[in-house]
């Protein structure tokens, strides 16, 4: 029921109203109340949705297939069909994209974007490490995000559609993540993913025990680490014991209060909450998987994970994705074997291998970045084409973020977010022309309304440029 | 071949060039001079150094032919604003020689003391196609921002042999804006006058050495080192590199320099297509980073993607760099490059700015920085679009040495790559 009036209010709610106007529970004298998964609803609108035909470039669709004269049709905001030299049927507006390159929309399994934004050497800007207790499990990024960052504006007009905003990596457990899509709002809950589900950041290695060993309390240690991971599992195992057995016991009596820490590793635990895992060492990240055993729960993603080259296969047997960069390296201890073919090995083992930002540039180029990483792989004799590494940035970042049923491939039925790129997205020249998210426009590079939507540059120097 | 026999011939391949002959064949020769482009080149190298180019040059009898596949031949690139040579793991600041917190050692820090060449970051970067490098001191502020010079710059080569300093004391590193605000109390008002009177000073002590020496000199809030390492700077002799972003500081900056009759680089100039025309009449150089598009503080609140192509349509020297204090992605230095060309920088312009414009600017163009005969050979064969990454050095020539195109990265991947 309440659920139900969630859905209505969401249809109504105009966006950027999100904190107001919501139904207070009805109070229910002799049961505790239901425990609200979504408290903090997307009040996201897709955009009116015309008939749009792309025509005449080449496209990767990200499923596999490099297509010459490609069509993409859009209709409703969801992809209608993908083929070489489609008649476009009545009603469609054209696009004469003859000459260049489509892709679904970039996008980022790893961004700090709105949670540490420009201007960024604003200490008051940086919202991203909870740095008073290695467990953090109970905040969640969302509430740190600031949609006026000029960075999202930047990202948009790099092609940037979804992304996933973590947050930092100081504490062991970092907090929930949220999965945005790009869209101008002056609210969070105005880009909220609807139905993406959340994330939890773990953090391995060399953070966490600096910030706390530095503070002379544990983690001091890597073995300080593994053992806050273990004691933060068996305490959810047992929440989730109590939560579990009285609802089972049919609700009676006192319900066992609720603990927001203990509610995100429990959720993980349940399923419903991505791990998200910074990693770097392949030997962590073989402890990770044993914790992960040992407490029954699934890791979705081993970020950064500069060594996963040392470990491919077992990470393709385990079905982790692994998300890193090509040309980051040596910043410190834990990163000084990485190598630009990383992603490449992964992929040549049949892992999930993504290029992520962890960055507000390189967020920008993320086609670059996976452009550098093919190249170490064309270099070292490992063939992938073009139409699969594409899915670096597209359709395995989705998958990670448990929404590759909707965005990530231009197929039939998924959402119609799509780049329109002036040259091939391997090339160093090639830059996002038109944006679509769910087949709405969002950035035409032609047009100077799809620029600088953020308030805080309104009024300052280049503003007129 | 395996690829252990392929690491050996590349070893076998590293000997000094001197004593060969060595043509390269069938390539677009970006020469960087007067010259322009010649496409289908040749070039000749003997002993060592550039014997001839050109369209029509032939192949001498017995020279050994590196076919240029219809590629391209750059000079080697330099990066400016790096740390090459003086860090090998950011993080751990024992394997760092890239800043001092000693107060008695500001402007008199010298960077070429102590460099590494046997750093494993210099191969990583040859594969880059970069061959030199500008190691120029960062400010360590551990104990807050308190020293006013990060010290002197030195030009590197990336051969990895004893002798890796191309040019010592090349110029003078200082930081105003913002960050020269802190370290003179907070206000930029302070910092220029602090610069003032360290300026008057230096010159005091340059006309009274023997006076200083006996104790009877006026009192100097600089060490005698500091003031030493001033006098060229003072002098205008060694350019002074201003770290500045905001256009009035760029602007302020300018009109101190001619006051004090100064040489000065602008480093960063995140807003400098704002005052492009100001900076071109005083002919100022300006290095920047052509991805730094975004408010990252109040005094880049209009940086943008196009900056580098302004500043060089108004006629400044542009130097391109990727970072600030760059070393370990000092190999993504031709993509910086390759997108300031996609918001406009003319490609010549844009390999100009990673190859001859910092060579002139650093006072070393007379060496490397463009392909010349008589030049020692320093240059880099690439099998297409320098500024591609899907583009990747065929042959690294660096100060007259082939190198090999390995690196410790490589051999991890090969270490864990599949065999067939």
């Amino acid at each position: 029921m309440k659920h139900a009036a969630l859905v209505l209010l969401a249809a109504t709610a105009l966006a950027g109203c999100a904190a107001s106007g919501r139904p207070q529970p009805a109070p229910v004298a002799d049961t505790a109340p239901e425990i609200d998964r979504d408290p903090y609803p997307s009040t996201y609108r897709a955009p009116a949705g015309g008939r749009v035909a792309l025509v005449g470039a080449t496209v990767l669709t990200a499923a596999g297939e490099e297509i010459a004269n490609g069509t993409v049709l859009i209709e409703n905001g969801k992809i209608a069909a993908v083929g070489a030299s489609l008649a476009v049927p009545e009603g469609y507006r054209t696009v004469d994209a003859r000459g260049k390159w489509i892709t679904p929309g970039v996008i980022d399994a790893h961004s700090h974007l709105g949670a540490w934004a420009q201007p960024e050497s604003v200490e008051m800007h940086n919202d991203i490490n909870e740095l008073t207790d290695p467990n953090t499990a109970q905040v969640w990024v969302e509430h740190s995000v600031w949609p006026q960052d000029p960075g999202f504006d930047a990202a948009r007009e790099a092609g940037v559609t979804t992304l996933m905003i973590l947050p930092g990596s100081g504490n062991l457990f970092g907090g929930r993540t949220v999965t945005l899509k790009n869209v101008p709002s002056v609210t969070m809950q105005g880009m909220k993913f609807p139905g993406a589900p959340q994330g939890l950041k773990i953090a391995c290695g060399e953070n966490p025990k600096r910030v706390y060993g530095g503070r002379g309390r544990s983690p001091a240690t890597r073995m300080g680490n593994v053992a806050g991971y273990r004691k933060a599992w068996i305490d959810a195992q047992d929440y989730a014991r109590r939560r579990d057995k009285w609802e089972k016991d049919g609700r009676t009596g006192d319900a066992p209060k609720r603990d927001l820490q203990l509610e995100t590793l429990a959720g993980v635990l349940k399923g419903d909450i991505l791990v998200q895992n910074h990693c770097y060492r392949a030997d962590e990240m073989a402890n990770m998987i044993d914790i992960s055993r040992e407490f029954g729960f699934k890791i979705r993603t081993f970020h950064h994970a500069n060594e996963a080259y040392k470990i491919a296969p077992l990470l393709a047997k385990e079905d982790i994705c692994v998300a890193t960069w090509a040309s980051w390296w040596g910043y410190k201890m834990e990163v000084f074997d990485a190598i630009e073919e990383n992603a490449a090995l992964v992929h040549a083992a049949g892992g999930c291998a993504i290029i992520h930002s962890d960055d507000p540039i390189v967020i920008q180029r993320l086609n670059q970045e996976a452009a550098a990483a093919l190249s170490a792989a064309w270099r070292a004799g490992i063939r992938i084409s073009k139409a699969d590494a594409v899915r670096w940035f597209t359709a395995n970042p989705a998958k990670a973020l448990g929404i590759a049923d909707r965005v990530g491939t231009l197929e039939p039925g998924k959402n119609a977010d799509i780049v329109l790129w002036s040259h091939d997205p391997f090339s160093i020249y090639a830059r996002a022309e038109k944006v679509w998210i769910d087949g709405g426009i969002v950035f035409d590079r032609a047009d100077a309304r799809y620029r600088r939507h953020s308030d805080f540059l309104l009024g300052q120097p280049g503003e007129t440029r | 071949m395996t690829r252990r026999l392929a690491a050996l011939a590349a070893l076998l391949l590293a000997t000094p060039a001197s004593a060969e002959t060595i043509a390269i064949v069938d390539a677009r020769l970006m020469t960087m001079t007067g010259a322009g482009e010649i496409s289908r080149g040749t070039i000749v190298i003997r002993d060592g150094r550039i014997a001839a180019l050109g369209a029509g040059v032939p192949v001498p009898a017995g020279a050994r032919i590196i076919d240029g596949r219809g590629g391209v031949v750059t000079p080697g690139f330099v990066q400016a604003d790096s740390t090459l040579g003086a860090v090998e793991v950011s993080q751990v600041p024992t394997s760092a020689d890239r800043a001092t917190h000693s107060a008695a050692i500001s402007a008199g820090f010298d960077i070429s003391l102590g460099l590494n060449p046997d750093s494993i970051l210099l191969p990583v970067s040859r594969l880059a196609g970069i061959t030199h490098a500008v190691t120029t001191p960062l400010y360590d502020d551990q104990g807050g921002r308190r020293l006013q010079f990060a010290g002197q710059a030195a030009v590197i080569d990336l051969a990895q042999r004893p002798q890796m300093v191309t040019r010592p004391r090349a110029a003078m590193v200082l930081e105003m804006g913002e960050g020269g605000a802190e370290r003179a109390g907070g206000a930029r008002g302070s910092a220029i006058v602090e610069l003032r009177t360290t300026l008057a000073d230096v010159r005091h002590f340059a006309a009274h050495r023997a006076a200083y020496d006996r104790g009877e000199g006026r009192p100097q809030t600089l060490s005698r080192v500091d003031l030493e390492a001033l006098v060229p700077v003072a002098e205008g002799r060694m350019p002074l590199i201003v770290k500045v972003d905001r256009a009035s500081d760029i602007r302020e900056m300018i009109a101190f320099a001619r006051e004090e009759r100064l040489r000065i680089i602008v480093d960063g100039a995140g807003e400098g297509w704002r005052v492009a025309d100001e900076i071109a009449a005083a002919q100022v150089p300006v290095i920047l980073d052509p991805l730094a598009d975004l408010p990252r503080s109040f005094s880049e609140l209009g940086a943008t993607m196009d900056n580098a192509a302004r500043l060089h349509a108004a006629g400044v020297t542009v130097v391109i760099k990727t970072g600030s204090g760059v070393a370990h992605r000092a190999r993504e230095l031709r993509y910086g490059a390759g997108n300031a060309v996609a918001w406009g920088l003319p490609h010549d312009a844009a390999v100009a700015a990673i190859t001859i414009n910092p060579a002139r600017v650093f006072g070393v163009a007379d060496r490397i920085g463009s392909l010349q005969a008589g030049r020692v050979a320093d240059l880099v064969l690439w099998n297409g679009d320098p500024l591609e990454p899907l583009s990747q050095p065929q042959a690294v020539f660096v100060e007259g040495v082939e190198k090999p195109l390995t690196a410790r990265p490589l051999e991890l991947r090969d270490r864990y790559m599949p065999r067939p």
